[in-house]
């Protein structure tokens, strides 16, 4: 049923597109895997890539396919068993799968599939109300300090991007990662109420996702997490108040195990043409997404780091067992 | 208040727009059909328009994507009063009574008091949302998790209306829908609880799922099982098709009620579309003068959860276009649309883009117009549905609930689930146990049960927070005298009689 629907749509995007698409477009039909319901971050990457191959002419139709649950863990353990070898089908993954396989102690693991590219990064930011005492990073600091417990943070699901970076900031000014008093909420709907409504002390989520109350003057970033300050804002990073945090929540694209080198290279030149199409370009700008293209080895290797620096954390905050 | 008015008006300029027109047509007629179909929801039906309608321009697309939503909450009825099996989880209430008089003739009745009750609402509610989201929206963000769990202490003692006739079997049956409330990741911590290492079942057990299989599934085993005893004889129509006098007399003050509940709930970012419909369903029961009707089919019992529904639909944009919270999954679906033409909802879009803002909530009016027209003539095509002889109705509604489900999630364990379900909810119909229950704690429990943690985990584990919030106290107030009500009444009233 949900293929039918899929295709209807896919032959409604067919036609819109059978018009667009150059006539060079390579063979390639892609299925497309996001392993989360539709609306989320990885569901709409998906989307994106989508829209972008066929528009940049690098394959001739792609289907995306939703196999949502647990952060992705179900997705990948039928992606990496039901793919095996199919130089066809790419899963859109990234920063949140990472904790999730640790936590939910998965039999398959990232190590299993072949990766291709990470593709964008959303930058985090930590807010307060706008009437909070706290106006910088280093005053959060402080009170993280005086008394970890009493300093509630609201942010996303447990384990989750949010919840990494909570420890981290704790860790990073020296207090004890292990206490920081997180208080996970499903979306960032609720936990902006939450924020909004001064029941915690401070909020963390990605930057776009607060932009707008930020600009309108109703939260207070105290900082964001990249590495240098963003082009145009005026919200300082916390490297530059003095705090050693830089994480972002980011999204990248893998194929199955068990391709060959010819059809990994297929893939890996697919997503590349993709990236620098003006099509992709487009997306980034609408969706407030960061450009964070590193593919080939360099991303494998990025790959390796993150799994053993999200998994140390999770230990530390004792989310997951060692 | 003049300012809203002449916003409005101009709005409805820009909603007048024959292609807007069209826009908000396509959305209705969309919206209606995946409404009927269980699995697929007005959520996913976004998803799927989002790259076509890429190249469309912001309003018209935005148009049509509230048409979907408020379509969608109008088709999951229908099939939950025809063939008791709930499209979304939020007409799962009107299922209780609609079904019943569905199966009494009076369908056409009940699809009737549904249509004009969802109409009602929504208009009332949306003009709700023109006038009042502002000043709703500073209420609903000072709702903390002490608050939510306080609601859902009001919810949980009223629900007490869907037990049936027996208080011990009603408990019993919300007992094992709390238990299947703990399967899957614990929202707070990230363990895992009752999964027993089925990957499948980390996120928990699905409520149409448990609503398909223990409504739609359970009901055809046990139709099929009685089939030689006793011929349920199931008459498509008696009597008028049309809604009667009394009829309308009976719904009118449901709808206005279900109004009342939807749209504010709808409005809390963590308020959703089946607590008001319980809530309602509840209210109706007990303030009905048709008391023995209920449970056989009793008109209050659909007109009330219908408007409730869909009030909330229209509570559920306020948050979304004052701060850009979504609060349901249609509602996130609808801020990637909006993000898609660099719009950010918040604050600032009312003032940014004011005509597009308002040409969304006039063609919402227009939507509800639309619907009416579209659902009123199909009232007579879909009652005749019911002459369909009974193994065949009966084998398509399995299809169909098969069909829903893997559509939701396509996988093994999910259909496994669907049809443990449908043998629990035979086996409860067979030793009458009431079957709404185990949804409702499905629903309600990790609700009440995340939230009641967070706001210990905010004040470091003081229980007095939850009686220092003024919302939270009167809340629980209002829960307690809901408890104690029958009793002091049925006390007083032996005491009268022993007077006498």
């Amino acid at each position: 049923m949900f293929h039918v629907s899929a295709r209807l749509a896919g032959a409604a995007i067919a036609l819109t597109l059978a018009a667009t698409a150059p006539a060079f477009a390579q063979q390639l039909e892609l299925k497309l895997m996001a392993p989360a319901a539709p609306g989320g971050g990885w569901d709409q990457t998906a989307r994106s890539m989508q829209q972008a191959l066929v528009a940049a002419g690098v394959a001739r139709s792609v289907q995306v396919v939703n196999v949502p649950g647990a952060g992705g863990s179900v997705g990948i353990a039928q992606f990496v068993n039901g793919a095996k070898g199919d130089g066809n089908q790419l899963m859109v993954n990234g920063f949140v799968m990472v904790g999730a396989l640790a936590m939910n102690k998965s039999p398959v693991t990232l190590e299993q599939v072949t990766p291709i590219a990470r593709l964008t990064e959303e930058i985090q930011v930590i807010v307060v109300p706008a009437n909070s005492p706290i106006k910088t990073a280093q005053d959060l600091a402080a009170a993280v300090k005086a008394d970890i417990a009493k300093v509630t943070f609201a942010g996303g699901s447990a384990g989750g991007v949010d919840h990494v970076m909570a420890a981290l900031f704790a860790g990073a000014v020296g207090a004890d990662a292990k206490k920081i008093n997180y208080i996970p909420f499903s979306g960032g709907g609720e936990s902006l109420a939450a924020i909004l409504g001064g029941k915690v002390t401070a909020g963390i989520s990605g930057l776009s996702e607060y932009e707008g109350q930020i600009k309108s003057g109703k939260l207070r970033a105290i900082g964001v997490t990249s590495e240098k300050r963003i082009a145009g804002s005026d919200i300082p990073t916390f490297k530059e108040q003095g705090i050693d945090l830089v994480i972002a929540n980011w999204r990248s694209v893998v194929a199955p195990p068990g391709i060959t080198p010819e059809q990994k290279k297929t893939l890996s030149d697919a997503v590349e043409k993709m990236v620098k199409s003006d099509a992709w370009k487009e997306i980034l700008k609408q969706k407030g997404w960061e450009d964070a293209y590193l593919g080939g080895d360099a991303f494998a290797d990025f790959l390796k780091k993150e799994t053993v620096r999200v998994t140390d954390v999770l230990k530390s905050v004792g989310l997951v067992k060692s | 208040m003049m300012d809203t008015f002449a916003a409005l008006a101009h709005g409805m300029a820009v909603a007048v727009q024959p292609m807007n027109l069209l826009y908000a047509l396509i959305g209705v007629f969309l919206g209606t059909a995946v409404g009927v179909l269980p699995g697929i929801g007005p959520a996913l039906t976004v998803a799927l328009l989002l790259p076509v309608t890429y190249k469309l321009d912001p309003g018209g697309s935005l148009i049509m994507f509230a048409g979907i939503y408020y379509g969608g909450m109008y088709g999951g009825s229908t099939t939950a009063i025809l063939i008791n099996t709930p499209g979304e989880s939020a007409s799962m209430a009107t299922a209780l009574e609609g079904n019943k008089m569905a199966k009494a003739g009076r369908g056409g009745p009940a699809l009737a008091t549904s249509a004009i009750g969802s109409f009602v609402a929504g208009t009332i509610a949306t003009v709700g949302l023109a006038f009042l989201a502002p000043w709703l929206v500073d209420f609903a963000v000072r709702f903390g998790p002490e608050d939510y769990f306080a609601l859902m202490c009001v919810a949980f003692v009223t629900v007490s209306a869907t037990f049936g006739d027996s208080p011990v079997r009603g408990l019993t049956s919300l007992f094992i829908g709390l238990t299947l409330g703990l399967v899957g990741i614990d929202k707070l911590t990230g363990q895992a609880r009752l999964a027993f290492g089925v990957p499948e079942l980390l996120d928990g057990v699905e409520v149409t799922t448990l609503a398909v299989g223990l409504f739609a599934v359970g009901e055809a085993l046990y139709v099929a099982s009685r089939r030689h005893h006793s011929e349920e004889k199931l008459e498509p129509v008696r009597g008028s098709l049309w809604m009667t006098k009394e009829d309308w007399k009976r719904s009118w003050k449901p709808w206005l009620r279900g109004t009342m509940f939807g749209f504010p709930i709808g409005a809390l970012p963590a308020g959703g579309a089946e607590i008001p419909t319980f809530l309602s369903y509840s209210t109706e029961k007990r303030l009905t003068k048709y008391p023995e009707e209920f449970g056989k089919g009793a008109i209050e019992g659909v007109a009330g959860p219908e408007a409730a529904n869909n009030a909330s639909a229209a509570g559920t944009l306020v948050p979304l276009l004052t701060l850009g919270l979504p609060t349901s999954a249609t509602a996130a679906m609808m801020l990637a649309g909006f993000q898609q033409y660099g719009l950010n909802p918040g604050p600032l879009l009312f003032a940014e883009r004011p005509d597009l803002v308002w040409g969304l909530i006039a063609s919402l009016f227009i939507a509800n117009c639309m619907l009416l027209v579209l659902n009123l003539p199909l009232v007579g095509l879909w009652v005749r549905l019911l002459a369909i002889p009974q193994p065949w109705l009966y084998a398509g509604i399995l299809a169909f609930a098969t069909m829903g489900t893997i559509a939701a999630k396509p996988s093994v364990v999910e259909l496994s689930m669907l049809a443990g379900f449908g043998v629990l909810g035979f086996l409860m119909r067979r030793y009458d146990f009431p079957i709404a229950p185990v949804v409702v704690g499905l629903i309600l429990g990790p609700i009440a049960e995340s939230q009641l943690r967070r706001a210990l985990a905010i004040s470091l584990g003081d229980p007095m927070t939850l009686l220092q919030s003024p919302i939270s106290a009167t809340l629980l107030a209002l829960a307690l005298i809901a408890l104690l009500a029958p009793f002091v009444l049925k006390g007083l009233g032996r005491f009268k009689a022993t007077e006498d």
